[in-house]
């Protein structure tokens, strides 16, 4: 079978999958965020805790995404739905970038500036929010940015634990051995993961802006 | 922050001492600043005058001995409250880079709880007593040239009118031309003011223009403490050493 063919006989089936990828992916990165960014504010407030946060979500980082999605299969409740174990793995993955860019975009504003801005007077919420995470936001999109990108393509190995999404087109194809089904599932997948990484590397150079214009 | 008795120092450091590491940056060190007073603390790169002026607006706190501002311990006031009293000017003027002018002048009255329509009148106000164009506030730090950056750092320091006034080598890194001309802008600025002013300097012509009184630092420790006129006749051996070093650059 030809993958244009499969592809325009499978539009629907594609689609609903390709929704799927999104929700799994949107979700994961939404409570990553709330999560990471957080995370990488307190330990620029508390630096004794940067080296076992950091520490911690580096060592995540390093097992392997099957390995992990296997980990996570007896955890109770989590386990049940192959969708909630998916998630949950890809905010562990995203944590890394996410809380690393936040500690790393506030410890990178002028040190000047921030003490200017203490010596008027601002409170630590004001001198954070009005000084600090503006500067910061140029590199904490980026850290953003890397965990999409990355979610995106591990999402599609999520499929092995009937998480659903592009990665079941991939996995179908590979046990059919039929090249045209793998493509179906993997070209949709990295259109998405190139459109996010257009995206959000387009704010990131808005916010950027921000930054050289001292 | 209540102003002061005008006979009462608005600024008092008694024996006090900074260490970091065991080091004393500031050495025991007296030293008083009454209201529509500038003193120059003079002295080298490593003499313990920024420290000193941080001491002032708790960024540091002494590790022995006392700051007092208004008659009260640094340590006995509420940091935010005490800072927002206190204006502070450093080298480039530690503009925020993501704010416009108008909104770098108007932070401080915004955070008080200004009313728009005041902030703008106020930033407006400022923008002329420093010298600029009107045309400037929607400007970004990076598009204006040092001397404007600077103003523009001053005019900020003067947002809430604070009875006092920290300056920490202000205009160290402007051209020699318009350095002169803020010097000067500066001096008129400050007679009208009738703020407490100390003004960190290493350079002497600086400190003969625009001090009341000068202090003069070295490694940490205060050498004198005289009016401006009576510095050039010292006998300290360091005073001496300075007017040499100047004097010597102007023969030139």
């Amino acid at each position: 079978m030809d993958f244009w063919h499969f592809m325009v006989t499978h539009r629907q089936e594609i689609l609903g999958l390709t929704i799927e990828h999104v929700t799994l992916v949107g979700i994961a990165i939404l409570l990553a965020v709330l999560i990471g960014i957080p995370l990488g504010i307190l330990i620029t407030r508390r630096p004794q805790l940067s080296r076992p946060v950091l520490g911690v979500a580096n060592v995540i980082q390093t097992i392997p995404g099957l390995a992990l999605f296997g980990f996570l299969l007896p955890v109770y409740w989590i386990g049940a739905r192959g969708g909630r174990l998916a998630i949950l793995a890809l905010i562990l993955y995203s944590l890394l970038p996410l809380i690393r860019n936040t500690y790393a975009g506030i410890r990178g504003v002028d040190p000047a500036v921030v003490e200017a801005g203490r010596a008027m007077g601002l409170t630590d919420r004001q001198l954070l929010w009005q000084v600090e995470l503006p500067l910061a936001s140029g590199v904490i999109v980026a850290g953003v940015r890397i965990a999409t990108v990355v979610s995106i393509g591990l999402a599609t190995i999520a499929a092995a634990i009937g998480a659903g999404g592009l990665g079941e087109l991939i996995f179908r194809g590979l046990s059919m051995v039929n090249d045209s089904v793998i493509l179906a599932g993997a070209v949709p997948a990295a259109a998405l993961a190139l459109s996010a990484d257009m995206a959000l590397g387009a704010l990131e150079r808005r916010l950027g802006t921000l930054r050289t214009r001292s | 922050m209540t102003n002061p008795a005008n006979d009462e120092p608005a600024i008092s450091f008694d024996h006090a001492t900074f260490r970091l590491n065991g080091r004393a940056l500031v050495d025991d060190l007296t030293l008083s600043v009454k209201r529509g007073e500038t003193l120059v603390l003079l002295g080298r790169s490593g003499s313990g005058k920024t420290t000193s002026l941080k001491l002032i607006n708790r960024l540091l706190v002494p590790s022995a001995g006392d700051v007092q501002v208004n008659g009260r311990a640094t340590t006995a006031w509420d940091p935010i409250q005490l800072r927002r009293g206190i204006g502070y000017v450093i080298q480039d003027g530690g503009l925020f880079p993501h704010f416009s002018v108008a909104k770098n002048i108007g932070l401080v009255p915004q955070i008080e709880g200004w009313p728009a329509n005041k902030i703008q009148a106020r930033t407006q106000e400022l923008l002329a007593l420093v010298g600029l164009s009107s045309d400037l506030l929607d400007r970004y730090p990076q598009q204006l040239s040092g001397g404007q950056r600077q103003r523009v750092g001053v005019a900020r320091a003067l947002a809430a009118d604070p009875p006092i006034l920290l300056l920490d080598e202000p205009f160290g890194a402007l051209d020699p031309i318009t350095r002169s001309e803020i010097q000067k802008e500066f001096r008129d600025l400050q007679q009208r003011m009738k703020k407490a002013v100390i003004f960190v300097t290493h350079d002497l012509r600086e400190a003969l223009l625009l001090a009341d009184r000068i202090a003069l630092m070295e490694n940490g420790r205060l050498i004198v403490d005289l009016p401006v006129d009576d510095f050039p006749h010292s006998r300290e051996p360091l005073v001496r050493a300075y007017l040499e070093a100047f004097s010597g650059a102007e023969a030139r």
